[in-house]
C-alpha cells in the first residue's frame, strides 16, 4: 500500500523545527508551535499504527522515481509502533517544564524536533544510506541540544559525544559504501536478497562486521560504550530524556533490521560474539550505577546496561528474540526516560542530584516517592510491572536457545540493578536529611506531573496487559526475520 | 593504474586522519576527524568504479542512456556526505577552540568537568 502518510513522520517534526525557528523570538508562541508539532505527529503515527495492525506496509517513494534512485519510506508494524512510542515520549518530554534548560532557549525546541525528525527517519526508512544521514541529522541536534547551556562541563561533554558518534558514523558510511560497490544495492530487501546470493562470502561478512560496530558504538555497547556515561550527566532533565529515549534505541532498532533482514546468512556468524558484548555491557553499565553517587550518573549507566539487555534479546535472535528486544526496547523509552524526569523532579524539590547532599524526601513529598518507586520497580523488573515481561521474554528465548551463562549474567544484572536503585530509594527517599532541611524550593511541577504520570501510566498499562503488546511484537518480528533454522549446535 | 592510486591515496589520508584523531590536541583530534571522513568520501566515490565513462545524461525523446554511463548514484552520495562531514568538521573544531578558550589547554587529558575522577577516599567526584 502506497500512502503519503508515510512520509509524515519526516515530514511533520521539520516543518515544525522550521517553524520554531521562525517563532525564535516569541517564547509562548514557539512553545504552542512546539507542542502541536509534537501532537500532530502523534496523531500520524497512531494512524500509520492503526493501518499497520492488519499487516499492511505502508510504502512511498519520493518522487515515485524506481526502486534504486528513490528515497523510498516503508512503515511496518515494527516501524509504526517504534515512532508511535517515540511521538508518545516527545510530546511528553515538551510538556515537561522546560525552564533553565536547553529546551528554553530559542534554539531548544527546532533542535529538538531535528532530533525526533532524525529517529524517525532512521525508523520509517529501510535504506542503509538514509540511516546513516538520519544518524547525522540526530547527531548535529543532539549536539545542539547538549551544548546549548554553554557550561564548560557541557562544552566538554559535547566534544566526548561528538569524536566517539562521529568516529560510529564515518565507520558506517565506510561499511555502507562497501555494500553498494560489493551488491549495487542500498534499501534493506534487495541488499538482503543480493547477498544471500553471495552466501558466506568474507568480504561481505567483514562489512556486515563493520556495520554493527557502527551500530554498537551508536547503541552504547561495550567496548564503545564511553561517550554515554560523559555526556549525559550534565545534561538538564528533558533533553536527558530525549536523548536517553531517542538515540541509542535508534541505534538498537537499526541493528535488529540490519541483522536479520540485510545478513540474515550472516546472523549465526554474529550472533555469539554480540551475545558476550551484550553481557559485557550489561555489567559494565550496572557495575557503574552501583559505584556512582550523583542521581544522572547511576542512571546514565544504567542506560549502558539496559541497553545490554536488548542487545541480548537480538543476539538470541528468531521471532521471540526480536519481539523481546523491541519489548525491551519499548519499556525502556518509557520507563527510563521518565526515571530521567523523575530525577529532575527530585533536584528541583530536594535542591541537588547529589544523593550524598540530599533525604528525607519520602516525608516531605509522597506523591513523588510513589511515582519513583513504581518507575524504579518497572525498571529493576519487579512483577506484575513492564521490566518483568521484558526480562522474563529474555529469559524464556535465552532458556529454550540453552544459553545458561548469558541468561545467569542477565539476572547478576537485575540484582544489581535492584542494589543501585535501593540505593537511590535509601539516600534520597528515607535517610534523614545531611543539612538542616531549608524551605522547599517552589518549584513549579504541575506539567512534570502531567508528563510522568502519563508516562507512568501508560508503563503500568504495558505491565498489567502484556498479552496485546506480545501479541502484536510477534507478529511485526515474523515479517522482520525469516524463520531461523534451529540454534547452532 | 588509477585504482591503485585511489586506494594508495585513500590509505595515506586515513592514516592520517586516524594519526591526529588519536592524539591529545582536542584542534588536532577534530581535524583528523575530518581527515578520516574525507578518506571515507574518496571510498565513496571510487564505489561507483573509476574509468572514463560518458555523464549519465539522457537525450531528449530518448528512453535511457544510449552508451555505457557513469554510476550516478555514489556521486549524490558522496555530495551528501561531504557536506554532512564539512559541518561536523567545522562543529568541532569550534566546540574544541571553545574550550581552550575556557581553560586555556586543549589537552584530551585535561577534560574532567563533565566526568569529575573520584575523591583522595576512593568515593565518587561531585558534578557541578
Amino acid at each position: 500500500m502506497s500512502s503519503a502518510l508515510a512520509a509524515a513522520p519526516v515530514l511533520v517534526p521539520l516543518l515544525t523545527a522550521a517553524l520554531t525557528v521562525a517563532l525564535a523570538r516569541r517564547p509562548r508562541r514557539q512553545r504552542a508551535a512546539s507542542l502541536g508539532g509534537a501532537l500532530i505527529l502523534l496523531l500520524c503515527c497512531a494512524a500509520l499504527l492503526h493501518g499497520a495492525a492488519s499487516g499492511v506496509v505502508v510504502t512511498t517513494r519520493f518522487g515515485d522515481w524506481a526502486a534504486p534512485f528513490a528515497i523510498a519510506f516503508r512503515i511496518d508494524r515494527a516501524a509504526a509502533l517504534m515512532l508511535t512510542v517515540n511521538a508518545v515520549l516527545a510530546l511528553a518530554v515538551l510538556v515537561w517544564p522546560s525552564r533553565g534548560s536547553a529546551l528554553a532557549t530559542p534554539f531548544g525546541p527546532p533542535l529538538a524536533h531535528g532530533l525526533l525528525a532524525g529517529a524517525c527517519g532512521a525508523y520509517a526508512m529501510a535504506d542503509l544510506f538514509n540511516l546513516y544521514v538520519w544518524f547525522e541529522v540526530m547527531l548535529i541536534a543532539a549536539l545542539g541540544l547538549i551544548v546549548a547551556g554553554r557550561k564548560p562541563a557541557q562544552l566538554e561533554a559535547g566534544l566526548k559525544y561528538l569524536v566517539l558518534n562521529l568516529f560510529g558514523t564515518i565507520v558506517l558510511l565506510g561499511a555502507v559504501t562497501g555494500l553498494y560497490g560489493l551488491t549495487g544495492q542500498l534499501s534493506y530487501s534487495a541488499l538482503g536478497l543480493a547477498l544471500a546470493e553471495r552466501g558466506n562470502d568474507p568480504l561481505a561478512l567483514l562489512l556486515g562486521a563493520m556495520l554493527i560496530v557502527a551500530l554498537l558504538i551508536k547503541a552504547g555497547a561495550f567496548p564503545f560504550l564511553f561517550w554515554l556515561p560523559a555526556a549525559y550527566p550534565v545534561l538538564p532533565p528533558p533533553v536527558l530524556a530525549l536523548l536517553t529515549a531517542l538515540s541509542t534505541k535508534v541505534g538498537a532498532y537499526a541493528l535488529l533490521r540490519i541483522l536479520y533482514e540485510v545478513f540474515p546468512a550472516g546472523a549465526p556468524t554474529y550472533a555469539p560474539i554480540l551475545g558476550w558484548l551484550a553481557c559485557a555491557t550489561m555489567i559494565a553499565g550496572v557495575m557503574g550505577a552501583v559505584y556512582h553517587y550523583d542521581l544522572r550518573r547511576i542512571l546514565a549507566f544504567h542506560s549502558v546496561s539496559q541497553m545490554g539487555y536488548i542487545l541480548l534479546a537480538a543476539a538470541l535472535g528468531g521471532a521471540a528474540g526480536i519481539a523481546a528486544a523491541l519489548f525491551f526496547s519499548i519499556h525502556h523509552i518509557l520507563v527510563k526516560a521518565n526515571l530521567y524526569l523523575i530525577a529532575g523532579m527530585i533536584a528541583r524539590r530536594a535542591g541537588h542530584y547529589d544523593l550524598r547532599r540530599i533525604g528525607a524526601l519520602a516525608r516531605s513529598d509522597r506523591a513523588l516517592a510513589i511515582l519513583f518507586a513504581l518507575n524504579a520497580a518497572a525498571l529493576v523488573g519487579i512483577p506484575p510491572l513492564s521490566g518483568f515481561w521484558a526480562k522474563l521474554l529474555i529469559l524464556r528465548e535465552g532458556v529454550a536457545q540453552d544459553r545458561y551463562v548469558w541468561m545467569a549474567l542477565a539476572l547478576c544484572t537485575g540484582g544489581l540493578t535492584l542494589l543501585s536503585m535501593a540505593k537511590i530509594w535509601i539516600e534520597a527517599f528515607w535517610k534523614p536529611h545531611p543539612a538542616p532541611p531549608t524551605a522547599p524550593a517552589p518549584a513549579q511541577l504541575s506539567g512534570a506531573w502531567v508528563s510522568c504520570g502519563a508516562l507512568s501510566l501508560l508503563a503500568l498499562a504495558m505491565g498489567l496487559m502484556p498479552g496485546p503488546l506480545i501479541d502484536f511484537l510477534t507478529a511485526a518480528a515474523g515479517t522482520m526475520a525469516p524463520p531461523m533454522p534451529g540454534p547452532a549446535p | 593504474m588509477i585504482e591503485w592510486a585511489m586506494a594508495a591515496s585513500v590509505t595515506v589520508v586515513a592514516a592520517a586522519g586516524l594519526y591526529l584523531a588519536s592524539s591529545r590536541d582536542l584542534v588536532a583530534i577534530s581535524v583528523g576527524l575530518a581527515l578520516l571522513g574525507a578518506a571515507v568520501n574518496l571510498f565513496v566515490f571510487a564505489a561507483g568504479r573509476l574509468g572514463q565513462a560518458t555523464p549519465p545524461l539522457i537525450a531528449p525523446g530518448a528512453a535511457g542512456p544510449l552508451a555505457a554511463v557513469a554510476n550516478p548514484v555514489p556521486q549524490a552520495l558522496v555530495l551528501t556526505a561531504i557536506v554532512i562531514g564539512f559541518t561536523f568538521a567545522c562543529f568541532g573544531i569550534a566546540l574544541a577552540l571553545a574550550l581552550a578558550a575556557h581553560d586555556r589547554r586543549a589537552d584530551a587529558d585535561a577534560l574532567e568537568q563533565a566526568e569529575p575522577p573520584p575523591q583522595p577516599d576512593g568515593s565518587p567526584g561531585e558534578l557541578p
